[in-house]
């Protein structure tokens, strides 16, 4: 088994950086090393059952990092999408491609199966394509993501009705076919509680338990339990017979809502990516690549009408649902591939005698190869787009994603608040990290969204969007923390602006050194307004004492900007403050002489 | 109710224009808002302004003269009290009727002698040419403009000249509330 993660990981180091650097990308890279690893080329590894096995967690794990990302609103929102894109196209591409498979001589029982099998896409491939592309947050990557997951919930009822046709056809007579209904009945009842008690536990056991383990301030044991909340609900749901990345996914948008949104993602994702890939390594280690010489002109013949009438229906569905002109192409190409559930359907078939043992094979071969073709697709329709970009010489408008916050606030006590309010109200989003769980309760109770994170951590930035936010506000209290922030972003998104809040004046020093520009003293600002009102209290009209606290603020400011690079050296900076007091006693008794020759009263010279 | 709008940035270093206040801001039904207190930062609070107004049937603008206008204050004021639609019709015709059948009276202190305002004085034109753009920003929004009073040369004039610019000023808001009260009673 360690050799077999040794061959799987020197493959995935060797064969995706270069599918990458031939900007074929990942997906492809994984299955050519699979191709490579796997029993008809290099014969590497023996178990692929074992590793297919672990990989398909993969598959869980990206569901539940889609579920994260999408919020029970936006799925409402994606609900018509989801059910009337995705039946309709699983039954216009089914009728279409079953047809295609009568012509090849099927039966018209094992024509529709396996139509409606090739219909399905794979999640897996195209969220990886779209991922590398950012497409996802584009309409046409949303309506991509939304059939393809209807056609995840369409393959279920295709599985459990396989069987019952093969049966039917074997032992209609006798009784198997009313025990194959009464069970039938008992496993929905089953499924329907499985899926009602993730919800249940989504919406009321997770959030507390999460807040508990955050409390505790171990982040191993925070990952672990992110780990366990998703294999737990993989485990419950394959028990009863469902997809376990259905279960998955639900626990993934329950919690989508909630302040560990971005701390789950973080601690997921790289597991995900890793089985994942292991994921796409067994689908190219079980390609059954004799086919290719025993029956070349089938496979051919398949895999081209397969993609001709998979890649038109998809077009037509695009059509019929307002999928622009400009990117209908783009989204048939992207769920263009088989599914990898076309793999199991074709399993089940075979084993039901729907379909004979070499069609199986056939079909299987046929998935798997749409599976490596169509990034290639993808590839050369990037390549075509870009040249008719040049041509037409118009670039399209980037696609500006609503969804995403362009500006991240870290730290959401009393200073942060306040900046975060005054956006709220203005209609601007932002991210919210703050990384106290107590605090979090309560402003989640006063409907702020607010993400349970270390703003510090270079990994929660990235899940916050900071790659594609415009503006951080750092107002973390602590000023270590601030400045290690600080020294991230300058490090890794030298793009973002940065407005600071500093605790001191030696903070306010460490900020501007390391090139923050905007620097807000937090008592700065509240002191220099009570200055205001004290000298009311002593007599100064009003705008005048606004007056006089407005030069104090822009001498004081110049001052402490020339003591920035003055810092460290302690004899400098003593003399350089007790000159700058002079000075401002200085300027403000010339301001106030001037003023007086101005405005006095007395001297009969104002006609005010 | 008479509502005084005054806009002087220094109230306590005013000495003829304060003499002015200091004498009507007793009389009954005068409300006075000194724009430099309330709003010293300019973050003049436009419905409350408006809603004072609302309540005014002679609204009087008093302040010095600053550059031959009004102070940046009572400019300010202008600019985001005296709305579209509240002050003055919006796009589409409707609205901006609030202030119509109001009065209007200026009452301004300046520098410049009475000399200074002729085309052959320092200031190159009649008092009346600096009038005009007060006189239409009320005229604009439906008020009756009154001839408007000025103190000019506040700065050479004895207490006594300053005394009788003021008694002239108290006894025409003390008519002004008398009538009011007249035609409120028919």
């Amino acid at each position: 088994m360690l050799s077999d993660v040794l061959i799987f990981l020197v493959a995935a180091v060797v064969f995706v950086p270069l599918a990458q650097r031939l900007k074929l990308g990942a997906v492809l890279g994984y299955l050519i090393a699979g191709v490579v690893i796997g029993p008809f080329v290099l014969g590497l590894v023996s178990n692929v059952d074992s590793i297919r096995q672990i990989s398909d967690l993969g598959v869980v794990l990206m569901l539940f990092v889609i579920g994260l990302e999408l919020e029970p609103k936006r799925l409402a929102e994606m609900r018509k999408t989801v059910f009337s894109a995705g039946s309709f196209q699983v039954a216009f591409s089914g009728a279409a491609l079953g047809g295609g498979l009568l012509l090849f001589g099927l039966d018209v029982k094992a024509a529709l199966i396996g139509g409606f099998a090739l219909a399905l896409s794979s999640t897996a491939i195209a969220v990886a394509m779209m991922t590398e592309r950012n497409l996802l947050p584009t309409p046409s990557g949303q309506m991509a993501f939304g059939i393809s997951l209807f056609q995840d919930l369409a393959a279920i009822p295709l599985l459990t009705v396989i069987p019952l046709i093969g049966v039917a056809a074997v032992a209609a007579s006798s009784g198997g076919a009313h025990a194959a209904h009464a069970t039938g009945w008992l496993a929905v009842a089953e499924a329907v509680g499985a899926i009602v008690s993730v919800v249940l536990l989504g919406l009321y056991a997770m959030r507390p338990l999460l807040r508990l383990i955050a409390a505790t301030g171990l982040r191993e044991v925070f990952t672990a339990f992110a780990l366990l909340i998703v294999l737990g609900i993989a485990q419950l749901m394959s028990f009863v017979g469902l997809s376990a990345g259905l279960g998955a996914f639900i626990a993934g948008v329950l919690l989508a809502s909630s302040e560990y949104r971005h701390a789950l993602e973080t601690d997921i994702e790289p597991f995900k990516g890793l089985l994942l890939g292991l994921f796409f390594v067994s689908v190219g280690m079980a390609g059954d690549f004799g086919l290719l010489q025993t029956h070349p002109a089938t496979i051919a013949a398949l895999l081209l009408g397969f993609m001709v009438l998979k890649l038109t229906t998809l077009w037509v569905v695009a059509r019929l649902f307002g999928v622009n002109l400009r990117e209908r192409w783009l989204f048939s190409i992207l769920i263009t591939q088989g599914s990898e559930f076309a793999f199991v359907l074709f399993l089940v078939a075979r084993d039901a005698s729907v379909l004979t043992q070499e069609w199986a094979a056939l079909l299987t071969m046929t998935v798997a190869l749409s599976m490596a073709v169509t990034p290639l697709l993808l590839v050369a329709y990037e390549w075509w787009a870009a040249r008719r970009e040049c041509a037409a010489d118009q670039r399209p408008a980037d696609a500006i994603d609503e969804k995403e916050a362009r500006v991240i606030i870290a730290g959401f006590g009393r200073f942060g608040q306040i900046i975060g309010r005054l956006l709220f109200a203005n209609g601007i989003n932002a991210v919210v990290l703050d990384h106290d769980p107590d605090q979090i309760e309560l402003l989640r109770r006063f409907g702020y969204k607010v993400f349970y994170g270390d703003a510090t951590r270079l990994d929660l930035l990235h899940a916050a969007g900071a790659d594609r936010a415009t503006l951080l506000i750092n107002a973390i209290d602590d000023v270590e923390d601030s400045l290690m922030l600080t020294d991230l972003v300058n490090e890794n998104f030298p793009h973002l602006k940065m407005i600071a809040r500093a605790r001191n004046v030696r903070h306010y020093v460490e900020l501007r050194k390391r090139g923050v520009r905007l620097v807000e003293r937090e008592l700065f600002e509240s002191s220099v307004r009570a200055g205001r009102h004290a000298l009311e209290a002593m007599g100064f009209d009003r705008f005048r004492a606004r007056e006089l606290a407005d030069t104090f603020r822009r001498h004081n400011i110049r001052v402490t900007e020339a003591a920035v690079p003055l810092f460290g050296d302690d004899d400098k900076l003593v003399s350089a403050a007790k000159a700058g007091r002079d000075e401002l006693a200085e300027q403000m008794a010339r301001d106030r002489a001037r003023f007086d020759a101005e405005h006095e009263a007395e001297s009969q010279r104002g006609w005010h | 109710m008479i509502l005084i709008v005054w806009a002087h940035p220094y109230p306590q270093h005013s000495r003829a224009n304060r003499a002015l206040l200091e004498a009507v801001r007793v009389l009954p039904d005068v409300e006075v808002r000194s724009l430099y207190d309330l709003y010293p930062d300019f973050d003049i609070d436009i419905e409350a302004e408006q809603e004072a107004l609302s309540r005014a049937s002679l609204v009087v603008w008093m302040h010095p003269m600053y550059w031959y206008s009004v102070p940046g204050m009572l400019k300010h004021w202008f600019d985001v009290v005296l709305a579209r639609g509240w002050a003055y019709p919006d796009r589409h015709g409707g609205g901006g009727t609030a202030l119509h059948g109001k009065s209007c009276l200026w009452v301004t202190t300046t520098g410049g002698t009475e000399e200074a305002f002729t085309a052959e004085g320092r200031h190159g034109h009649s008092f009346e040419t600096f009038v005009t753009p007060i006189e239409q920003t009320a005229r604009f929004c439906g008020m009756q403009w009154l001839p408007p009073m000025s103190l000019h040369g506040a700065h050479l004039v004895d207490d006594a000249a300053i005394a009788l610019v003021r008694d002239d000023l108290v006894a025409r808001l003390k008519s002004w509330s008398q009538n009011g009260k007249q035609s409120h009673a028919e």
